[in-house]
This record gives structure tokens, sequence and C-alpha cells, in this order.
């Protein structure tokens, strides 16, 4: 077996001495999020005969942050995508391996409750959404519920209606993305801390209690089958939804929008999950898409300017991203990003506060 | 044996106690029998299940739908510089010439219509012009009856995936588009024919134009190279570690490793490649070179233990034989053994190779699950493999990509199939029993 490992390492070597010129195409990876919208750009790009098309890699928002902080040369990723935005802990990462980053902003997705059209549809808001789905809630001692208890139990509610009367009277099964993905750490975010611990009477003051100001504790989802993960897959859970009405499930607007005809969303907080209303910033469980260009690859890879330039061509409201179902920046935003792309400006601590 | 009086019983008593314990042992006999049974039909059910659901999506995923447009190719338009450069031809409004034949075949007009016209057409229909223009010149300033594929929501639609009856603002084309897409149907104009896209196109994130003809190229090449290395390494492996090699600890050592290897899991070889070739030699990420390499030493287990148990299959007659009338070692294995052990050897092969095209957990590590679009020309291009394809296709939300995705599915099983029947006729026709 060692002559073999020594066989293998010389082929490799002798591929090495070939190989180990200039890549002439641009290698993006992380957010599987932003992949779909990142593909459909790349492959814009690879239709003029100047450019090798883009290679997109998926592993997820962390995978694009982290891969492009790793170093300088053409082992390593040109542009890192990310469906969150890079922390000051990140960034330091890439200092401390030289590197120089742009953040450029491309959209905005939403993330949208929905069901099947056949099920009863969901009119609910944050905190009540937040109540249903968050691992612990607030309760006395003696398991009743009450605005001046602070102990924290393991959700009791077990169908809608035990929240709220108006909601559906079914059980609570909400079908969505594992811990591993973005999606899940926005909704968590947005719903279960800032609409629900943040923000509703009890839970905040009972958040407080437990030194918990900001509600992060919050975040976990339920684990005693309520919430049900379906896997990184979002057609899954779309499938899911279509055999079984009286499910739920949580996923990126894009799914919704291309089932319009099978699917309804949930109107949370009294705002619609369409396109326009994620747009003007109505609705409110929607983050932001970006990406990261190193600086050091910029005019030695080829492609990365262009690559930048096909960004700005599509993500208007008339542009095939829209149309794919990423929400546009308005017309501000995307003057100051476009500026950004030419002048690419360096990613400060300062600027992720 | 501590009471052996009890052990002496007369025939008759014994015969009697057969016979009445005789039904129970037979029903047993059938019970088991039925176990076994309802376990193959169980297994049959599933097996069954998914290949009717893999067919039944994957077929009509073969086959796509396309309409046929008389375009008038106006050179000044198409190749604005005059040189018929690629770039000039890139540069040239091929888009602006499909929509006009596209508006005169629909009689679309005033804004709105246009815009609703355009979205009709695949992308991909400029890039066919273009391709169309380059191979034959002289078509220009003529005019052409060409064949362009339709958009992913109308060939939804025409397939009766998006219905008409479902409320305008829930569907993804509006009732303009209906009324033209209903005008093309009446003028015979839209046709349901054999994806060529699926087969000759490469990934694209356009469902109508995404094809798997890239990832198999990737999948070639990928194998290729794990074939070349691992062949010759595990099979040179076998014959050392089974006729040369002296008994003894270092062998031993050697031996528990190769079979431990056997069962590691896959995704570890591809954080290997990625510390190793990537890390350490600096290769780029999502070649097939690295692919093959990784799915070489994921391979080797299998080829080295089918090949020396396929040496040891070769009776020591053979080899006293050939030492008896004077051959050195070297020759006896060459000549005599290696060639008898060969079809055990091969069919070792090609289940660790048919093994290897299905992976995809190594390659995530090095770069290969990726959205790759140009083919790779060789493998040092980045390239992507077959069930990569499959499981990116699986994740895009758009409905066309389900059908295929099962189409693509059972390519792949086509080649798998392919595979292990070559293995199964290499042992059934070549092996030698003695």
């Amino acid at each position: 077996m060692r002559f073999t490992f020594a066989l293998v390492g010389a082929i490799a070597l002798a591929g090495v001495a070939t190989t180990a010129s200039a890549r002439d195409y641009l290698s993006i990876a992380g957010s599987s999020t932003v992949l779909p919208f990142a593909t459909i750009v790349a492959e814009q790009l690879g239709n003029n005969p100047s450019f090798n098309t883009p290679v997109v890699e998926s592993g997820g928002s962390s995978v694009g942050k982290k891969g492009v902080c790793e170093g300088i040369g053409t082992e390593f990723i040109d542009i890192g995508n990310a469906s969150s935005r890079m922390k000051t802990g990140e960034l330091e990462y890439c200092d401390s391996n030289g590197v120089d980053l742009t953040e450029i902003k491309v959209g905005y997705d939403g993330i949208v409750v929905a069901n099947s059209k056949e099920g009863t549809p969901l009119v609910i808001s944050k905190a009540e959404l937040g109540m249903a789905l968050t691992a612990e809630v607030p309760a006395c001692a003696d398991g009743s519920i009450n605005i001046n208890c602070d102990t924290w139990v393991a959700n009791p509610f077990q169908k809608w209606s035990d929240i709220n009367p108006e909601l559906p009277d079914i059980a609570i099964r909400v079908y969505g993305p594992p811990t591993t993905s973005g999606t899940r750490a926005s909704y968590a975010e947005m719903v279960n801390q800032k609409g629900y611990c943040g923000k509703e009477a009890m839970a905040k003051k009972a958040s407080a209690a437990r030194g918990d100001k900001k509600g992060k504790k919050c975040r976990a989802m339920r684990t005693d089958g309520a919430y049900i993960e379906a896997g990184e897959q979002d057609n899954l859970i779309v499938q899911k939804l279509q055999e079984d009405p009286s499910a739920y499930g949580i996923f990126g607007f894009s799914y919704l929008d291309q089932n319009s005809d099978t699917l309804q969303g949930a109107v949370i907080s009294g705002t619609n999950p369409t396109f326009d209303e994620i747009a003007n910033g109505t609705y409110s469980v929607s983050r932001a898409l970006y990406f990261y260009v190193k600086h050091a690859h910029v005019g030695v890879v080829p492609g990365v300017k262009e690559y930048m330039a096909e960004w700005v061509k599509h993500w208007g409201e008339d542009g095939a991203l829209s149309d794919s179902g990423m929400i546009p920046m308005p017309q501000a935003e995307r003057d100051q990003y476009l500026a950004a792309m030419n002048d690419l400006p360096k990613l400060t601590a300062d600027m992720l506060k | 044996m501590t009471d052996p009086r009890r052990d002496m019983i007369s025939p008759a008593v014994a015969a009697e106690r057969v016979a009445t314990g005789l039904a129970a042992r037979r029903n047993r006999e059938k019970r088991f029998q039925l176990y076994g049974r309802i376990a193959i039909g169980i297994a049959l059910a599933f097996l069954v299940t998914l290949f009717v659901s893999i067919f039944s999506k994957g077929i009509p995923g073969f086959f796509q739908h396309y309409v046929t447009l008389e375009v008038t190719l106006d050179r000044e338009k198409l190749d604005p510089t005059g040189d018929f450069s690629v770039q000039s031809l890139y540069d040239g409004d091929a888009r602006g010439v499909i929509r006009a034949a596209l508006y005169e075949a629909t009689g679309a007009s005033g804004r709105s219509g246009r815009k609703a016209a355009g979205k009709l057409i695949s992308q991909g229909a400029e890039q066919r012009l273009r391709k169309a223009v380059l191979a034959d010149p002289s078509i220009l300033d003529t005019t052409q009856t060409m064949t362009f594929a339709v958009d992913d929501d109308v060939d939804s639609f025409l397939r009766g995936f998006i219905k008409r009856e479902t409320p305008e603002k829930d569907r993804r084309i509006n009732d303009k588009a209906i009324g033209y897409i209903d005008t093309l149907v009446e003028k015979g104009l839209i046709s349901f024919k054999f994806s060529d896209y699926l087969v000759f196109g490469s990934a694209s994130r356009n469902a109508e134009m995404a094809g798997i003809f890239g990832a198999l190229i990737g999948s070639i090449l990928t194998l290729a190279v794990c074939l070349v290395l691992s062949f010759p390494i595990g099979v040179a492996t076998a014959v050392y570690l089974e006729e040369f090699a002296p008994k003894n600890r270092i062998t031993e050592i050697i031996e528990i490793n190769i079979n431990n290897l056997a069962a590691v899991p896959s995704v570890v070889f591809g954080i290997l490649g990625l510390a190793i070739f990537i890390g350490v030699f600096g290769m780029p990420r999502s070649i097939p070179l690295i692919g093959g390499v990784v799915l070489a030493l994921m391979t080797l287990p299998t080829i080295i233990i089918s090949s020396r148990a396929a040496i040891r299959a070769v009776p020591p007659s053979i080899r006293d034989a050939a030492l008896g009338v004077g051959a050195s070692r070297v020759q006896t294995m060459l000549h005599h053994v290696v060639p008898l052990a060969m079809p055990g050897m091969l069919t070792g092969t090609i289940i660790g190779m048919a093994q290897a095209l299905g992976e995809t957990a190594p390659l995530l590590m090095i770069g290969m699950v990726a959205f790759i679009v140009d083919v790779p020309g060789s493998v040092t291009d980045p390239g992507t493999v077959l069930p990569v394809q499959i499981f990116m296709w699986a994740d895009f939300a758009e409905r066309m990509f389900i059908l295929k995705t099962s189409a693509a599915i059972m390519v792949l099983l086509a080649f798998l199939i392919v595979m292990n029947a070559a293995a199964i006729f290499i042992r059934k026709k070549l092996e030698r029993r003695w």
C-alpha cells in the first residue's frame, strides 16, 4: 500500500507540473440560496465568447465567506456567495490571511411559510408564529401561561388554535430546512428572536429575566415533531406540502413563485409574501443576498469585472433574476453597489457594524 | 450422556416421535420459505415503486416542445462588425431577429403583447441561431425555417402542469401568452420532439436548455483517470501481496489496512484529496483529474481484494507445472496465473468503477459538486459528473427540472446496468472453473 501511495503521489506531482498555470475561469462558491441566481449570471457571462463560464459551487454561506478568505492564488475561489452578511469574526480571518474584499449586495430573498391551496390559509402574526415553533416558551411554574411568569418550559402548543382560537384547528406541523441552512438561521432570527422574544410582551419580559435581552436563546426551533427538518432541498418540502394539505412549510420565495398554482403563502403580521410586498419592504421576513469579491484576483483571473457587470444587467425589476424569484433592490441601493463594483472599496469591520 | 439409559429407545418409539414432530417440522420449513418470499416481495415492491416513479417522470423528460419559425437572417443585424467573428455574432442582435419572427407568427403587437410573446421562446434560441450561421454562412440574408425550444413555463403549460383554469395571477404565464400559444398550436408550429438539449446540451439554469452532455463527458474523464490509476496499481498490489510478499508482521498490517480502507466512508477520501492535491500541491478545484485520483483511492481496496481472490482461485497445480518445466516465478505469474485470474480481476474492477460512477460525496470536497456549463475538454478543465448533475437539478425550483432529473437518473441507471452486465458477462464467459 505504501508504494501505491508513492505512485499516486508521483502521478499527481506530474499532474501539477502541467496544471499549475493560471486559471482562465472564475471560481465561485457559497450559499445555496444565491446559487440559482449566481448560476444564471454565470451562464450569461459564458455566452460571451471572450469568457469561460464561471464554475459555481454550492456549500452554504459559511463556505462562501470562509472560502474567499482562505488565501490568494488560483487554488482559492475568487468570489464567495452568502445569504447572510459577513461577521466581524469572519472578516478577521480574512485579514489574517491578507485578503481584501469588497461586499456587493445583489438583491433580497423572501422566506415564506406556505401550504397547499387545498388547506386552510394561515393568517398569523410573527409573535404567534414564534410561539408555535420556538423550542421553549415562558410559563408559570404550574404550567399556566400568565404575563407575570418567567419560567421557561418546553413548547406546549399542539394545535394552531391553542395559540389563538382564530387559527386553524389542526396540529402544528411545519416542514423546514435543517440547522446547516442559512434560510433557517435567518428565519429563526427574524421570527423567533426579533418577532417573538424581542417583541411579544411576555416573552420579552421573560427573556430579560433570564439575562437574554436580545432573545438569542429563542432561536432554537422545536424538536418535538412540530417542526420537521426536511433536508436542504426545498423542492422536497414543496412536494410534501402538495401531498399533505394539513402541513405547512418554510422555504425561499422562489419556490412559492414557481408553484403559485398549488401553494399559498401565509399572511404574516398582515403582510403578504408577494413579489411587490417583499420588494418594497412591507413583508419583513426577507434577507439580503451578497457576494464577496477578492481584490487580489480582479484583473488576474479573467472575467471578474465582467461577471459583476453581468449582475447589473439582470438584477433589475424586469431582469432574468427577478423572473427566477430574486427580489430586486431599490434603485438607490442598486446605484450604490454599482459604484462599489467600480471603486472596489475594501470591506472593513466598521462597515459591518 | 449423564443418563445413557434414557437414550436407549426402541426404533418403533423413535419412528413414532419423528412422526409426531414431522408436521411441525414441515410447517416450520414452509414458514421459513414464506418469510424468504415475503422479503423478496418487499424488496421487489420497493424496486418497482422506484422504477415506476423514475420512469413515469423520466420518459417524458426525454421529450420537450419546440416551435418552428420563419426567421429572416438579416446580415447587418446578426454580424454588425462584418468580420464574421464569433465575437461579432455575439454582439449582433440574434435575439431581435428571433423575436421579429415570433411577433410575426403570433401576431403580437404593443409593448405588453411583445413582452409576453418574447417570453415564449427559450434563451437558447439565440445561441442556436448563431451556431447555425457559423456552421453555414450562406444562409445569411435568406429566410430559413428554424426550430427552437420553447421556454420551460410554456412547456409546462403545454404538458398540462400549468392549468388554464388557474386564476391568471397564480399562473406563471399570463392570458396573453396563452393566447399566443394557442395561435402557434393552431398554426401547427408547436411540436413535441425528442429533446436534443437533454442529450447534447450542458448544464443550464434554463430548464429547457439543460442537458447531461457536460456531466457525461466529466464522468467519462473522471472514470478514465480512476481506471488508469487504480487498475494497474490494484493488480500489481494484489499480485505482489499474494505471490511474492513474505508473510510477516508488515504485510499483515498492510493487509488489515487494505481491508479497513474498503470500509472507509467515501467522503473521507474527498477530504484527503482536498488536503493533499489542492492544499499541498495547489492544484485547481473542480477538475476531473483530482476527482479521478480520489475515486481511484476509493476503488483500490475493492480491486485489490477481488484481484487477490481471483489469484487465489487459480489452482496451485498450474504454478507447480510452470515452475516444474523451468519457468521463473515472474514468468509463472505473468504467463499463467495473471491471465487465468484476469476475468476475476476485471469483474472486480468493473464493479469498483460502477461504484465510483455513482459517487458524489468525495467530489463535494474537491469542488466537483458545482454548476459547470462548459464541457471539459481534458482532465484539467473544470467538470462535474452525472450523479452531481442529478443532485443539482433536483434542487432547482423550475418544474421542468423534475422531469429532466428523472431522465438523467435513467441515463445513469442505464450506464450502471451496462457496467454490471459486462461484469456478469465476463464472469460467465471468460472465467475458467477447475
